[in-house]
């Protein structure tokens, strides 16, 4: 294995492996209770937005998110995204919490501060946040719990800024970490890969199905040092056994990457053989990868040095609404979007992230016939990096993603007559 | 300007009792506060028939309010509040009772405040405190008051010049009072340099800034005055009394509370003015509140705070008399009853029985409530003059 990239842990130095003999910790979380609407600040953290509601009467800025406006008592508040400056008005050491959670993490710093578009909020400051008053940046962000919380950051970059453990609590960044990519046989697995090692990844097992089948990209891959082909086909319930068997206890990103796609309206081919392969990888493949590797992921969250973090699904915006020239392959996606639901809820109480990337059409053979714009794979890795080194939840990369969200968030009738259309 | 509230028609306080306060206790609110009406029923030799009205306030109280708390105790009262209002609940439930014993809506108002501490039961009370607090405070890992009220003593410290010796010599000052005081929780002589060299809980907040959440009850009596009389009872009377919630939503952070918008009205109703008062029992959770009441109530200009703590001395024999039993720093804090442990003190030193010692010449008194960090900020405030029954009669006319 070749050394960790410059700027990773501890100046360059490759993190220490811990000690097996010691019991691993139970993972903590913070307090996630919030009423209904704190949950539209926990949507825009997932994005990666500073929203805030803002009246549609009287354009007051609310916060801490309300039912009525505080100036007009309008019900009319509406999620809008702020300006994400604010001025540090007070700060404190916490030096004792009281949730386990904040008793491991003592002494940490919190703020007041006023906030650009108005209203004032208590944050999380980051350690290199110059001392009140001072201008910083704020940025939503969802914490261990899966839930908002606003962090203030330095109003410029600092060095070695991503090692505060707010950053790290916050994040998934693969610096350092062990990644699984479950299909590395496609130019999207291989370009998957090649954008985790350069965002630091220490070790990368890049999974590859039908090894009768030759592929370029996984020659390719075969001749990286920080990478290691290991058989992976998650169709077959004793394949993803072994393989979770022999690496599940030492992964700290598993990225599923395995897609089976045939285009085709439902009435274009007879029988359900078709639509059957694609439920298998793309249903069931996940259900089996959440059977076999979630329970080591749970309950290596708190590990240290390098603990386990993220959960990265490949979905497709037709998860969200049928593309009828691809029907089955849509249906199947929908399947996959909901089951990452319940993994959601599954990994929540140890903090791990599940993200989901709803790309558009993908530059592949099986998108062959759809028309530009399409997304190319090095542009889906690099989401998928950004959205675990930002530890979002949702992401939707690309225009056509961009436009599919906001048709359907709008009116999701509407989408689907156009879809079909 | 606003309309003046109505004088106070012949409204006295009495019977101050205390339920003696402890750190941790396995009984319920229930029984902290029947203990407190007990006294009280005891204190002014009555029958608890006679008791017509009723204020309860408690954190811990819950499921149960006030009306269920009749049922508890078997009281019938034709007057009840309940008064959730923290700190500031002596003195909301002092107005209340006021004018339901000056327009015969109850003859005898008991007003009984009190909670009980299990071991765990402030952090599971922080959790759920309120809403705004769950989801835009808890998060952030304060856990409770500390953390915000650190966050408004470093801004009072930055923009207003006080230093950890302004808040350090109100908290020897108040044990200083405490000493005295069989009812203080801590009776320990403290130095400055004991109070600086203290850990810090959440910076700028030492050990010392913060009270001892505490089980306990305190209770008093509100009437007409012709009542206490008849009774045979030592009374204070009431001069004036104000309340304000939600005061100047819009400062950024928390310098000023409701006393500032209403202390014209306060002195106006008492006819009285700042430099009358003997005494001042003021809501002490974290010194610098204490500076912003000295400074709201009219007794220094805004900003004065700090010079005006160098300038005079705090213990019972001061300048400044102030939280004369050693207020809750000392005493402790038994929940929703910490405002009103400054009412009672208010009403034994002007009956000239205090817990500890007396204040020479005690005749006017000023307490001041305070409570509910909702967010950022206390919400509620209050104030109240009381007189020394035997005092020549001051201001009251209109
Ligand atoms: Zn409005």
């Amino acid at each position: 294995m070749s050394a960790s990239p410059p700027g990773s842990l501890g100046s360059g130095q490759r993190a220490k492996r811990r000690n097996p003999l010691v019991p691993l910790k139970p993972p903590s979380v913070p307090p996630s209770g919030r009423s209904r609407a704190a949950q539209g600040l926990t949507a825009a953290a997932a994005l990666g937005i500073l929203a805030l509601q803002r009246c549609e009467d009287c354009g007051a800025v609310q916060y801490p998110p309300r039912d009525a406006c505080v100036q007009c008592l309008s019900a009319k508040l509406r999620w809008r995204p702020m300006r994400v400056g604010g001025e540090l008005l007070s700060e404190t050491l916490i030096r004792h919490g009281q949730e386990l959670f904040f008793r491991h993490r003592a002494p940490f710093r919190a703020g007041l501060v006023r906030l650009d578009d108005g209203p004032s909020a208590i944050v999380a400051l980051h350690r290199d946040c110059e001392p009140a008053p001072s201008r910083l940046r704020v940025r939503l962000v969802l914490d261990k719990a899966g839930q908002a919380l606003m962090i203030g950051l330095p109003e410029k970059d600092t060095p070695d800024m991503a090692d505060d453990s707010l950053i790290r609590d916050t994040t998934c960044a693969p610096r350092a970490r062990k990644v699984l990519i479950t299909d590395a046989k496609t130019k999207l697995g291989r370009t998957m890969v090649e954008a985790l090692l350069a965002a630091g990844a220490e070790l990368v097992w890049a999974g590859f199905a039908a090894p009768w089948k030759p592929s370029p990209h996984l020659d390719a891959l075969g001749a990286l040092e920080p990478v290691t082909l290991v058989p992976l086909d998650v169709s077959d319930e004793t394949s993803v056994r072994e393989l979770a068997g022999s690496i599940g206890g030492k992964v700290d990103i598993l990225i599923n990457t395995a897609e089976y796609h045939r285009p085709g309206t439902i009435s274009s081919r007879p029988g359900v053989e078709t639509a059957r392969a694609e439920m298998e990888v793309n249903y069931f493949g996940l259900l089996r990868l959440t059977q076999a590797f979630s329970p080591a992921l749970k309950a290596r969250a708190a590990d240290a040095p390098v603990s386990s973090t993220a959960w990265v699904n490949i979905l497709s915006t037709r998860a969200l609404s049928n593309d009828p020239a691809h029907g089955t392959f849509s249906a199947s996606k929908a399947a996959a979007f909901s089951l990452t639901q319940a993994l959601r809820a599954d990994l929540q109480a140890s903090g791990i992230r599940v993200i989901n990337v709803f790309p558009g059409p993908i530059e592949d053979e099986w998108n062959a016939l759809v028309p530009p714009p399409k997304l190319s794979p090095a542009a889906l890795a690099k989401a998928v990096v950004d959205a675990l080194e930002r530890g979002l939840e949702d992401v939707y990369p690309g225009e056509i993603a961009k436009d599919l969200i906001a048709r359907f968030l709008e009116n999701p009738k509407a989408l689907e007559r156009e879809l079909s259309g | 300007m606003r309309a003046a509230a109505r004088p106070y028609d012949d409204v006295v306080v009495a019977a101050p009792v205390t339920i003696p306060y402890v750190r941790h206790s396995i009984k319920s609110a229930h029984w902290f506060l029947a203990q407190a009406l007990a006294k009280l029923i005891e204190a002014a030799r009555l029958r608890k028939t006679d008791i017509d009205g009723l204020a309860v306030s408690s954190f811990t109280l819950s499921p149960d309010t006030a009306v269920g708390f009749t049922q508890h105790i078997g009281l019938s009262p034709r007057f009840l509040e309940h008064v959730p209002m923290g700190g500031a609940s002596a003195i909301v439930q002092l107005r209340r009772a006021a004018r339901a014993v000056e327009a015969g809506e109850a003859q005898i108002v008991a007003c009984i405040a009190g909670d009980t501490n299990h071991v765990d039961s402030f952090r599971l009370n922080t959790a759920s405190f309120s809403r705004f607090a769950r989801d835009a405070v808890y998060p952030y890992g304060s856990g409770g008051p500390n953390g915000s009220f650190a966050l408004l003593t470093a801004h009072y410290m930055r923009v207003f010049g006080a230093t950890p010796e302004d808040y350090g010599k109100l908290c020897v000052a108040q044990r200083r009072n405490a000493l005295t005081n069989p009812l203080a929780l801590f009776r320990k002589e403290l130095s400055l340099e004991e109070y600086l060299s203290a850990r810090l809980i959440a910076d700028p907040i030492r050990l010392f800034d913060c009270v001892m959440p505490c089980a306990g009850a305190d209770g008093f009596l509100v009437m007409r005055r012709a009542t206490a009389r008849k009774l045979e009872l030592p009374h204070a009377r009431l001069l004036a009394a104000i309340e304000r919630h939600n005061a100047y939503p819009d400062d950024p952070v928390q310098f000023r509370g409701g006393w500032a918008l209403d202390r014209e009205a306060l002195y106006a109703q008492a006819g009285v003015s700042p430099k009358d008062i003997d005494f001042l029992e003021a809501y002490d959770d974290y010194p610098v509140m204490t500076l912003m009441q000295i400074e709201d109530l009219g007794f220094c200009a805004k900003g004065d705070g700090p010079q005006f703590v160098r300038r005079h001395s705090f213990t019972t024999q001061g300048s400044f008399p102030l939280n004369t039993s050693g207020g809750q720093l000392s005493m402790g804090q038994p929940g929703a009853a910490g405002g009103h442990l400054g009412v009672v003190e208010a009403i034994r030193q002007l009956i000239g029985a205090p817990l500890g010692t007396q204040v020479r010449k005690a005749r006017l008194g000023l307490v001041s409530g305070f409570g509910m960090i909702n967010y950022d900020r206390g919400l509620c405030s209050g104030a109240a003059i009381f007189a020394a029954a035997s005092g020549r009669k001051r201001g009251h006319k209109r």
